[in-house]
């Protein structure tokens, strides 16, 4: 029985098509995250400035992305957003704009927390120095607060991968919904076959997430070596 | 110099996110206010556009065998898609197939992803409301499945027996409604229900009679002997509220499909092997 089910991957081109959406949730995850990562240290930089209206507004921005559930951002963005207001993107474009204001904003808390950890010494020596405030921050504080913020950044990349398996509700043709078009166009022939289709997902996703959570882990121990002699 | 700079530049940001979040706010406000209102000219699909576009934009379901499914080689097949190509080829256009489920066949056409909805998609009064049907091509209703030994072919052989069902189906809603005097036995799932008719706990079982066509092929000892039951379901193809250009044009199609015999060759193409010899075109495809 299990024998006859792990051969629905082998089937005509189920594999090839299984990686073929493999590459396509990549692919968002990706540029999702070098804009939202780009974007989101803009953002946390500008959230430690001392004008209260622009911090204000960026927490505002923040806690609508980091409050409102994915499934409903990218509803509101590929089925809402189009009907208000005749923007019409296409679903992987969607997909992407939305997690990467996602990403960006998670990122913005993250880097403000690293910067203003930085020790307070640090700033008021470079202000005596008389450090610009770009000088400042790009010589004394961004430097330090990069280690500081690395930990988390990956924790967040790998949930952003791990979101992507929600893409299939606004019709992204990513690694679950081909896993579902091979389940179903095989109940009959294999009923075992579901087991086989989400255990090979489970087997991607894992390939992709743990070196990344792995390397999380190091890169956490070396800091604290460091910082603790 | 430099700080004026900056400061200048966090402004334009802030405002930039402020704006996004107070069109982003609107959006979701006036949600529920909207749905009757299409305001936009774009958002129309005339058979023209579509003809100037030269693509169709076609909803499908991607795993719902044999109507909408994709095969081992990554095609997509079923007695909907074969539709939808012909439709694209007298559209003399591309077609280009959105996949969808159940719940977001609407939506697809209201936020006007989509032309075309052709996925399984019955037609109901609710429905009616917030898209328009053209002529429908293909129907389904209650059948009853029973042992060969014992075949049932009369509602009036199940009155005071018990009939297998499960819960939320149509049968269900038919049998409670309008043949009281029958005893359901209500399961929550398909393998369930079928494996309470294998083990006798009830003299026969009612489902959408697609479903029982599939099963009894792979089932000899049982037949459908009621093959339609109660009132007739419809499958349409679904196209935006109030798109008459693209409405009209597939009524004349299916029409037009219908006096040339494609529903029967759909039919035997992509259903037969799935219903097997029991089942006769004339009990699906519409005349």
């Amino acid at each position: 029985m299990a024998h006859s089910g792990i051969n629905v991957l082998f089937e005509g081109r189920n594999l090839i098509r299984l990686f073929g959406g493999l590459w396509t949730t990549v692919e968002i995850a990706a540029v999702a995250l070098v804009l939202g990562l780009i974007l989101g240290v803009v953002l946390g930089v500008l959230r430690t400035f001392p004008s209260r209206l622009l911090r204000f507004v960026l927490r505002l921005y923040l806690e609508f992305f980091r409050i409102i559930p994915t499934v409903v951002l990218l509803f509101l963005f590929y089925y809402i957003l189009p009907k208000q207001m005749g923007v019409n993107l296409p679903a992987n474009q969607v997909a992407t704009l939305v997690f990467a204001l996602w990403t960006a904003a998670e990122m913005s808390d993250i880097v403000r927390g690293a910067l203003i950890s930085v020790p307070k010494h640090q700033r008021e020596s470079g202000m005596a120095i008389g450090l610009s405030r770009w000088q400042l921050y790009r010589y004394v504080l961004i430097p330090q607060a990069v280690s500081l913020e690395l930990p988390a950044t990956i924790n967040l990349v790998t949930r952003v991968i791990k979101t992507t398996s929600l893409l299939m509700l606004i019709s992204v043709m990513d690694v679950i919904n081909v896993g579902q078009q091979v389940v179903e166009a095989n109940n009959q022939k294999y009923p075992t076959g579901v087991f086989w289709v989400y255990g090979i997902i489970f087997v991607m996703y894992f390939v992709i997430d743990y070196p990344l959570s792995w390397w999380a882990k190091r890169m956490d121990k070396k800091r604290l070596e460091r910082a603790n002699g | 110099m430099k700080k004026f700079g900056f400061k200048k530049l966090g402004l334009f940001l802030g405002i930039a996110a402020s704006l996004a979040l107070v069109l982003s706010g609107c959006g979701s406000s006036s949600k529920s206010s909207s749905s009757a209102s299409s305001t936009k000219s774009t958002s129309q699909s005339t058979v023209q556009q579509i003809k100037k576009r030269g693509t169709i934009r076609i909803a499908v379901f991607g795993d719902l065998p044999p109507y909408g499914w994709v095969n081992k080689q990554g095609q997509r097949v079923g007695y909907d898609l074969t539709l939808a190509r012909q439709i694209a080829k007298d559209l003399k256009v591309k077609p280009k197939f959105v996949q969808v489920n159940a719940n977001n066949r609407v939506d697809a056409l209201n936020s006007n992803k989509v032309d075309l909805v052709l996925a399984n998609f019955t037609v109901t009064p609710e429905r009616k409301q917030v898209v328009d049907f053209a002529s429908p091509y293909m129907k389904v209703s209650v059948g009853v499945v029973s042992p060969k030994s014992q075949p049932i072919t009369k509602a009036s052989q199940l009155q005071g027996k018990n009939l297998i069902v499960t819960k939320g189906t149509t049968a269900e809603n038919y049998f409670t409604s309008k043949q009281p005097n029958v005893k359901l036995l209500k399961f929550d799932s398909k393998t369930q229900q079928f494996n309470a008719l294998k083990n006798n706990r009830g003299v026969a079982l009612a489902d959408d009679n697609s479903y029982l066509y599939a099963w009894v092929k792979d089932q000899p000892k049982y037949t459908v002997g009621i093959k339609s039951i109660g009132p007739k379901q419809y499958i349409a193809p679904a196209v935006k509220k109030g798109n008459k250009s693209l409405l009209n044009w597939t009524n004349k199609e299916v029409t037009s499909l219908n006096n040339k015999g494609f529903f029967d060759k759909d039919y035997n193409s992509q259903l037969k092997p799935y219903f097997g010899k029991e089942v006769k075109p004339s009990d699906i495809v519409i005349k």
